[in-house]
């Protein structure tokens, strides 16, 4: 197959790479010489020392994190029995249903996003003091844990969550993965979460990263409804000192990438091991039986 | 135990002239709508809610119904911003689309899988890694005490990266990637028996690209283009976080009228502001979905 393509085509594949390599590559490294390279000062590594005992930075980060698991948690929990019901029904009219609905919010943008919300928030003070509800306002919106984050951030990952796991799941047949497992006396859930789950790891992952790194990076919902996670932190601890924030920056890429090896690597293990699993777990279960 | 027994018992009648399946249950699922409520209920109130109250409010002129707020977001400082943001994003879309394609097909047809998977990873990372790290590592690069602006004496030549080309060059860092997630698999589904047939059948490389493969890729190429239109166009943080205001970009007014910086009674405006931005976006994604389920149909 490799040699049917004509040979004329490896430099241009070589400076294409090249190109794409120092693009990526060098606002990256420029911004570590930036933080390690002050002017007047020579080579120094305060910008990083100070991080931890920097101002509201753990706080920040921890919100951000526990955010980010939360949306993903909720994103996944919402989105895949919709998928799954689509895919197993082969309902055309719920497909095209969940289609819309799942793309709407890449229409509306972050910014507006956040003015409905806002808009939506003020009728907490506005109409509902007297109410129950207006606790339930206040609730969300507090400033330890803002679940009106979350649900910002769910409507922001559908589209991308939703997506990962159709792609997922037209990949695999699952009605017969379904059927099969439940021909073999596999109740609902176990054909669900031992069968069809193993097969979309790859689009659960996929979702995940692509919630987790949406939120870990969100700035604008949070910043206009008032609250200081990362990205929000970042920006206030520049106006003091430009080298830490650009030093946390580069942290943050540094820890998203590490965090999604970690997950790539995970979910690789366990597929090593599901691989061999079924056999023994089958073996297991009929000397039960 | 029971539920199970009594299931089979109601599917019973299939089950009994099933001799070689006796435990089969039935493959009816639950119904499929209730699977998908609370989806469908979360949506309604974390969406349909906001998007409701935002409406209301851009068609609400000192409390009655009028359309005084969208005339307004459509003169002056609010209509410079807004073509100020569509022609960042036609812009930068373009480019990214190409840059996107020329990088994915590098890859795609690279034998080293190790590159592959690098690139890919490392695109999934990039296309998210918009908003404020970015605007930073961009001025710690090429801001005005940036390390190359500093050391090439950039700013000399009139180089400045809060204007129009800076956030090009900043929002590329993002767009490209994405342009690489969205075209990859669809190169990936361009067999290669198409190519080998074409070839055999005496066609040149180009023949085969100008005939099979763009007209293949073109809805996801087009889709991938609007799609990298859609985010360039509604980013906010990178340019709020990089150059103010001093681009302008309709993201930026709406947030300065939210937080109240300018003149008092103007959120209303701002929403009128957002409809505005979603009819844009709407338009866009009515070009975007169409071609991605023509891109569908071929690669499969």
């Amino acid at each position: 197959m490799a040699r049917l393509i004509p040979a004329g085509v490896r430099p241009w594949r070589g400076v294409v790479l090249g190109a794409a390599g120092l693009y990526f590559l060098v606002p990256l490294i420029a911004a570590l010489v930036f933080t390690v390279d002050v002017p007047g000062q020579g080579f120094t590594l305060d910008s990083y020392t100070q991080i931890f005992s920097a101002d509201g930075f753990t706080t920040a980060l921890l919100l951000s994190l526990g955010l980010g698991l939360t949306t993903v948690a909720l994103a996944l929990l919402l989105t895949l029995p919709a998928a799954l019901a689509v895919r197993l029904s082969g309902s055309g009219r719920l497909r095209s249903v969940l289609e819309v609905v799942c793309t709407l919010p890449l229409v509306v943008p972050p910014v507006a996003l956040v003015a409905g919300i806002g808009t939506v928030l003020k009728w907490g003070p506005d109409h509902l003091a007297t109410t129950p509800l207006y606790e339930t306002f206040v609730a969300v919106q507090d400033p330890d844990f803002p679940v009106v984050l979350v649900l910002a951030y769910v409507v922001m990952a559908l589209p991308f969550v939703y997506r990962s796991l159709e792609a997922g799941l037209r990949a695999v047949d699952v009605r017969t993965l379904v059927e099969a497992a439940r021909d073999l006396g596999a109740s609902w859930p176990r054909a669900i979460v031992s069968v069809v789950l193993p097969n979309l790891r790859t689009a659960l992952l996929n979702a995940s990263f692509l919630a987790l790194a949406l939120v870990l990076g969100e700035f604008t919902v949070a910043q206009l409804l008032g609250f200081q996670p990362f990205a929000v932190w970042i920006v206030q601890a520049s106006g003091s000192n430009a080298q830490l924030s650009v030093a946390v920056s580069l942290l943050s890429l540094v820890l998203t990438w590490v965090l999604l090896l970690a997950l790539t690597a995970v979910f690789r293990t366990r597929a090593a091991r599901s691989a061999r699993a079924p056999r023994s777990d089958k073996t297991k279960k009929e000397a039960g039986a | 135990m029971t539920s199970s027994l009594i299931t089979s018992s109601s599917s019973g009648a299939g089950a009994a002239t099933d001799v070689r399946r006796p435990r089969r249950r039935g493959l009816k699922a639950p119904g499929p709508w209730l699977a998908a409520l609370p989806l469908l209920a979360f949506v309604a109130l974390a969406f349909g809610l906001p998007a409701v109250a935002m409406f209301n409010g851009a068609l609400t002129v000192n409390g009655s119904y009028g359309l005084g707020n969208l005339d307004q977001s459509l003169h002056g400082a609010y209509r410079t911003a807004l073509l100020g943001s569509l022609k960042l994003a036609a812009v930068t879309a373009g480019i990214g689309s190409v840059l996107g394609l020329l990088l994915a097909q590098a890859v795609v047809t690279s034998r080293g899988r190790a590159l592959r998977e690098a690139v890919l990873t490392a695109s999934g990372v990039l296309a998210n890694f918009g908003g404020v790290p970015l605007a930073f590592a961009f001025v710690a690069t090429l801001g005005n005490a940036g390390v190359l602006t500093t050391r090439l004496g950039l700013d000399r030549h009139g180089w400045s990266l809060y204007s129009f080309w800076g956030l090009t060059l900043t929002y590329l860092y993002f767009l490209v990637p994405l342009m690489v997630l969205t075209v990859a698999p669809a190169l990936d589904g361009l067999r290669p028996q198409w190519r080998e047939a074409a070839l055999n059948s005496g066609a040149s490389a180009w023949q085969y690209w100008r005939h099979v493969g763009i007209p293949v890729l073109l809805p996801t190429l087009l889709g991938g283009f609007v799609l990298l239109f859609g985010s360039a166009f509604a980013a906010y943080a990178t340019a709020a976080a990089m150059v103010g205001s001093s681009v302008p970009l309709v993201t930026l007014q709406i947030a300065d009228a939210l937080s109240g910086n300018v003149l008092i009674g103007q959120e209303n405006v701002a929403l009128a502001l957002s409809l505005d931005m979603i009819l844009v976006a709407a338009l866009v994604m009515a070009v975007h979905l169409p071609l991605q389920r023509r891109s569908a149909r071929w690669l499969a």
